[in-house]
């Protein structure tokens, strides 16, 4: 299929439909309303539902309907309404429901404000909700990849019968880049047992509620441990990038991690043995990148859009503490190819 | 005297409901109406957490336990993938007037094509008994100890005085204290599935039901309360009825 110019979001939304996603509840917030806008005329074309909602809490709960019945279900939001989205994401991970919901960052707690920012990290890879619970987290760092995983997370989900969140930002969500679209695809809503529809004849009453209730607290604690261990054994994804010999490492996701390719590339060119590993799960976290490293690797620059620096506890606890991870963090602005090299001869200095 | 049970009653099930409570009485009179409209197989219940939940147990259809105050929005989440299901949201006063309100009222404005059949015995049930929006003046409850009072807490919400200015298909109140308006009610319901079935869009039925324990009366004294205050202050009838397409 030929590539046709397209923004983050529309392509985020096209790429789901093509996955055969027929239900969307959603409430408009920047920078996420084009793909509620876009599903707004593109999913009658398909023959789904656009649902409008009154609130995030009501899309979230609504999608929960829908997606108990077996339909792949998309909800999507940003900052503040995506808080308002945890409640539902819990009943979606304790009643073993699949779905889709997006979170296209925005910057700071409460109001914020509409730029990129990836301030949600923690909020996204602990389970912003009350419970023991993760979810997948996949993170697109393009226009593209934000097709392509907007199109393979649904079977994710299926797979686990878990919800799959997709932590994209306002720079992803908004920038045009031509993208190839996936191909269309339909989804038998009746595919899975455990969906609930009308009876048939003679078939058995089915209830979906907390899976605890059914299988008991002993056994369901197996049933998680057993769940959430499958999901990191097999799901781990990333991009190494010149981290054969590399002296420092830098760790970044989303829009970060292209000005961080840009920074190791002008490294390499000034002699300096730089390299980056790109989450594309942010959970789980892909711990198998970093074992795969040398021992030439003096330290590691967590790059993120957040203050705090977030993500660099997940890069600490995937390398056990072994070498100093320092973290390089922005709030308003997108990282600097620059501060990134000053902040990697200052690594190469001090370690 | 013979008992008829209705086939989609599970008399097997073990259930915590309370002496005098008026959840039986409800999940009795949706069974009956499934029953004769001969859409058993069709109906998929969404119910709430507390007390109304146990209905997951007591009757055969296929269900999903919703969010507390989600019932309605989750139930109109079912029926928009489901169309062919016959779908019932179960919340209580508490659920479908406090904590979901927002979605009782849009529901009805998008007129979802559900049965909203809310239970309302004017308490917070299963957490003990607390105000809810739908507790009398002057009723004494864990959370006003000294009664309500509508200087403090405002007055109760009468959804037939909101909703009926609503492009709904049907909209009536119910109760369960006597044998006469539990057979009206149970009509109530029946009619309401028969609009759904008919795609005429959203009805609420709400039911009046006691609550003994946490009304802190006898299962006797509870259904004279209702008779004598409850059914006062909410008016029992059909106030929306638009008859068909």
């Amino acid at each position: 299929m030929a590539k046709v110019l397209m923004k983050g979001n529309e392509a985020f939304a096209e790429a789901c439909l093509r996955a055969g996603c027929r239900f969307f509840s959603g409430y408009p917030i920047t920078p996420q309303t084009e793909i509620l806008e876009y599903m707004s005329w593109r999913m009658a074309e398909v023959g789904g539902q656009f649902i409008q909602t009154e609130s995030e809490v009501a899309g979230i709960n609504m999608l929960f309907g829908a997606a108990c019945c077996g339909a792949r279900a998309l909800t999507t939001s940003s900052g503040p309404g995506f808080s308002l989205k945890q409640e539902g994401i819990s009943y979606l991970c304790g009643n073993d429901i699949p779905a889709v919901i997006a979170d296209v960052m925005r910057i700071g707690s409460g109001l914020g404000d509409i730029f990129q920012g990836q301030g949600d990290y923690w909020q996204l890879t602990r389970g912003g909700g009350h419970g023991d619970y993760r979810t997948i987290v996949l993170a697109p760092a393009s226009v593209q990849e934000n097709a392509d995983l907007a199109y393979q997370a649904f079977d994710l989900a299926e797979k686990y019968r878990h919800p799959v969140l997709v932590g994209s930002d306002a720079a992803i969500g908004q920038m045009v880049e031509p993208v190839e679209l996936p191909e269309m695809k339909e989804h038998d809503i009746n595919t899975y047992d455990w969906a609930i529809a009308p009876r048939k004849e003679g078939e058995e009453q089915k209830v979906i509620w907390n899976t605890y209730y059914t299988i008991g607290a002993d056994a369901y604690m197996e049933y998680l441990k057993d769940k959430y261990a499958r999901m990191e054994a097999e799901e781990q994804r990333w991009e190494s990038v010149q981290t054969e010999d590399a002296e420092v490492v830098l760790v970044a996701y989303g829009i970060s991690s292209r000005i961080s390719k840009a920074a190791v590339k002008k490294a390499r060119a000034q002699g300096i043995k730089l390299g980056l590993i790109r989450p594309i799960t942010l959970w789980p976290f892909p711990r198998k990148a970093f074992d795969a490293l040398g021992d030439q690797v003096k330290g590691f620059l967590s790059v993120e859009m957040s203050i705090l620096g977030q993500m660099a506890d997940d890069v600490k606890l995937a390398i056990d503490n072994r070498r100093p991870v320092e973290v390089y963090g922005e709030f308003a602005n997108v990282p600097s190819e620059d501060v990134i090299l000053e902040r990697v001869q200052g690594i190469l200095k001090k370690y | 005297m013979k008992c008829i049970v209705p086939n989609g009653v599970n008399t097997e099930a073990h259930i915590g409901w309370c002496p005098g409570c008026g959840h039986g009485i409800v999940c009795r009179l949706v069974a009956e109406a499934a029953q004769e409209l001969g859409i058993e197989e069709k109906i998929i219940m969404v119910e709430d957490v507390a007390c109304g939940e146990f209905a997951q147990n007591v009757l055969k259809y296929n269900s999903v336990g919703a969010a507390h105050g989600r019932p309605i929005i989750t139930a109109a989440g079912v029926k928009r993938v489901r169309p062919d299901a016959v779908v019932i949201a179960h919340p209580g006063d508490g659920s479908a007037y406090s904590i979901g309100m927002e979605s009782t009222i849009h529901c009805a404005l998008r007129n979802e094509n559900i049965l909203a059949l809310v239970v309302n015995n004017s308490v917070f049930g299963m957490t003990g008994g607390q105000m809810s929006p739908e507790t009398l003046p002057g009723m004494k409850t864990t959370s006003s100890p000294a009664g309500r009072d509508p200087e403090k807490n405002g007055n109760p919400f009468d959804v037939t005085k909101t909703l009926a200015q609503f492009d709904i298909a049907y909209l009536a109140r119910g109760a369960v204290d006597s044998p006469a308006n539990v057979i009206k009610t149970g009509k109530m319901i029946k009619k309401a599935l028969q609009k759904q079935l008919n795609g005429e869009g959203f009805c609420l039925v709400e039911v009046l039901s006691p609550c003994p324990t946490n009304w802190n009366k006898t299962p006797v004294d509870a259904l004279k309360f209702m008779k004598e205050q409850q059914e006062k202050y909410f008016e029992l009838g059909e106030f929306v009825d638009k008859g068909g397409k």
